[in-house]
């Protein structure tokens, strides 16, 4: 593939945060990779911290009052968040990325009806679980303990 | 959608650069007599008019067929002769050249990238070079509903508005783009091709669809409605089944028969030899 | 190279069973207010006999090696595909690649190793 020589004017990252007017679905693609990358930075830790469990009752309970503190502990509701998230939005991709939900192609007539619009009912229903599930979640981490 | 309060002064912002000239490009700014039904192109034309012969762009039907004209306009690949002014709500027009392609000169980009992805998934009709190719007797057969299968993205106009609305474009090179995979779909679903097994080379690899995770911006910004997120979620489908061996084979499609045993009616004459 | 074309088809499946699994764990963890799922000695899910029991269940034991696996598969690939999107040379890409490998597998090692030991351990309880 020839790489042309004129200006250089690739979006780079700027590209999947923003970088023009973008439509919903632009955004959830990049929430989805932000809560991709955050899971898997508390998954490294969380599978060394729970290695404790194989030397008994003393070292589990030392390395819990480690991450006991009220900082930890919204970080972990940040993670059930993003797992909300990003696990509610995941399935709705699944569907979609195997073309489940984003219709048939059809005679393209004016004004347009794309994939994303035929997405629109579940991806409101995406959002709708989802905060239904950090709401519940928010509730069970900081009000019924 | 009629607009009572008509500005009588519009700004373009037009992003400028001239090779040798410019090290980077500047803004520049250009006022425009707004007149009722005026497109971003018609203003493009009006300055290089009145006020900056040096301004350069793509354009040539004006009518959003030929797919010159795409450009950055206020933050949203569009074709410029497609956009009116009076529908972007705001009297200063940004016009910037289509992000993801290197810049030749002002809002000219350099396509080549996307044309050499286009070519790689060889956009034609692949089938076995035999007599019939050749020496064409007849029409191949194809229903209807075989067509209504491809005809959406078959009319795409090349204008690199998907490519410059893809994130995966704005920062790999390597992936195929909007407009290649649908191409590439486009002529594996088309009953008259047997291509697919000659396009899995390329599109199982890093040219495939896989980088793409249906942000949708490319149907968004598409002003011919191909919908080319729809193609390439569908040509995911196809390639999953072809892992596990589901997918369905159809036969490429052929010539039609000529009808047995019917007589012309009388008074209507025969045709004339072949020149092929 | 059938590679991403495969490695995809597995991302998928793999983000499907982690829904199930870390769906299970995440109600057994965080929702234990509201539903009490598996915490035979009551009180909070991350309370030492609660620990102890699951680790001596051989449903858990398997299942957390199961969601380890995918888990790491899927997070690692997903790592890989946003490395890649970079643009890196592909000499670069084969030492990401390999680096990825290595460190997943040690970190399936690691959790391995402790959910076999704390089950195998009868002493805990």
């Amino acid at each position: 593939m020839l790489e042309a020589n004129g200006h250089p004017n690739r979006l780079g990252i700027l590209g999947w945060l923003a970088g023009g007017r973008w439509g919903p679905d632009r955004y959830l693609y990049t929430l989805h990779r932000v809560t991709g990358l955050g899971l898997l930075f508390y998954f490294v830790l969380h599978i060394v911290l729970t290695t404790s469990r194989a030397f008994g009752q003393a070292a589990w309970e030392q390395s819990m009052a480690w991450v006991s503190g009220p900082l930890f502990v919204f970080g972990e509701y940040l993670v059930f968040a993003a797992f909300a998230f990003h696990a509610v939005n995941g399935l709705r991709l699944v569907f979609a990325e195997l073309g489940f939900g984003i219709g048939k192609p059809i005679e393209p007539v004016y004004p347009y009806q794309t994939a994303l619009d035929i997405q629109r009912p579940w991806m409101v229903l995406t959002l709708i679980v989802a905060a239904t599930l950090m709401v519940v979640g928010a509730l069970d981490f900081f009000v019924w303990q | 959608m009629s607009d009572t309060r008509i500005p009588d002064k519009i700004i373009f912002r037009i992003r400028r650069y001239a090779p040798g000239r410019d090290g980077n490009p500047t803004w520049g700014e250009y006022p425009v007599a707004y007149e009722s039904g005026m497109t971003v192109l018609d203003g493009l034309w009006q300055i290089k008019e009145r006020v900056d012969p040096t301004l350069a762009w793509r354009a040539s039907c004006r009518m959003g067929i030929c797919g010159s004209c795409g450009m950055f306009i206020n933050g949203r690949p569009q074709l410029g002769c497609n956009t009116q002014i009076s529908e972007l709500g705001s009297t200063v027009v940004t016009v910037a050249p289509l992000p993801n392609f290197p810049i030749i000169r002002d809002l000219v980009p350099d396509l080549r990238s996307m044309f050499d992805a286009h070519t790689a998934l060889s956009p034609y009709i692949v089938r076995e070079q035999d007599e019939e190719q050749v020496r064409p007797t007849a029409e191949y057969y194809q229903s209807a509903k075989e067509m209504e299968r491809y005809l959406q993205f078959s009319y795409c106009i090349k204008c690199a508005c998907c490519v410059a609305a893809c994130p995966t474009c704005a920062t790999d090179p390597r992936y195929s783009g909007p407009m290649a995979l649908t191409q590439a779909h486009r002529y594996n679903t088309d009953t008259r091709d047997d291509g697919f097994e000659n396009r899995l080379e390329t599109l199982s690899g890093e040219a495939g669809p896989w980088r793409c995770h249906f942000a949708g911006e490319c149907s968004r910004v598409c002003p011919k409605g191909v919908d080319p997120g729809k193609a390439i979620q569908l040509m995911k489908r196809e390639m999953v089944l072809d892992l596990v061996g589901l997918r369905k084979q159809t036969t490429p499609a052929t010539p039609v028969e000529k009808p047995e045993g019917i007589e012309r009616r009388p008074g209507i004459p025969a045709a004339p030899p072949p020149t092929v | 190279m059938m590679r991403d074309q495969k490695l995809w088809t597995w991302h998928l499946a793999a983000g499907v069973i982690i829904l199930l699994l870390l769906g299970l764990h995440m109600a057994i963890m965080h929702l234990d207010a509201l539903l009490g799922i598996f915490i035979p000695a009551g009180g909070h899910s991350i309370d030492w006999g609660n620990v102890a029991a699951r680790s001596q269940s051989l449903f858990f034991g398997v299942t957390y090696v199961l969601l380890l696996g995918t888990a790491l598969f899927h997070g690692f690939y997903g790592l890989r595909n946003i490395l890649f999107e970079l643009n890196p040379a592909p000499p670069l890409q084969r030492s990401l690649s390999w680096v990825l490998i290595v460190v997943g597998l040690g970190l399936f090692v690691l959790g391995t190793w402790a959910a076999w030991t704390s089950f195998q351990n009868t002493n805990l309880v």
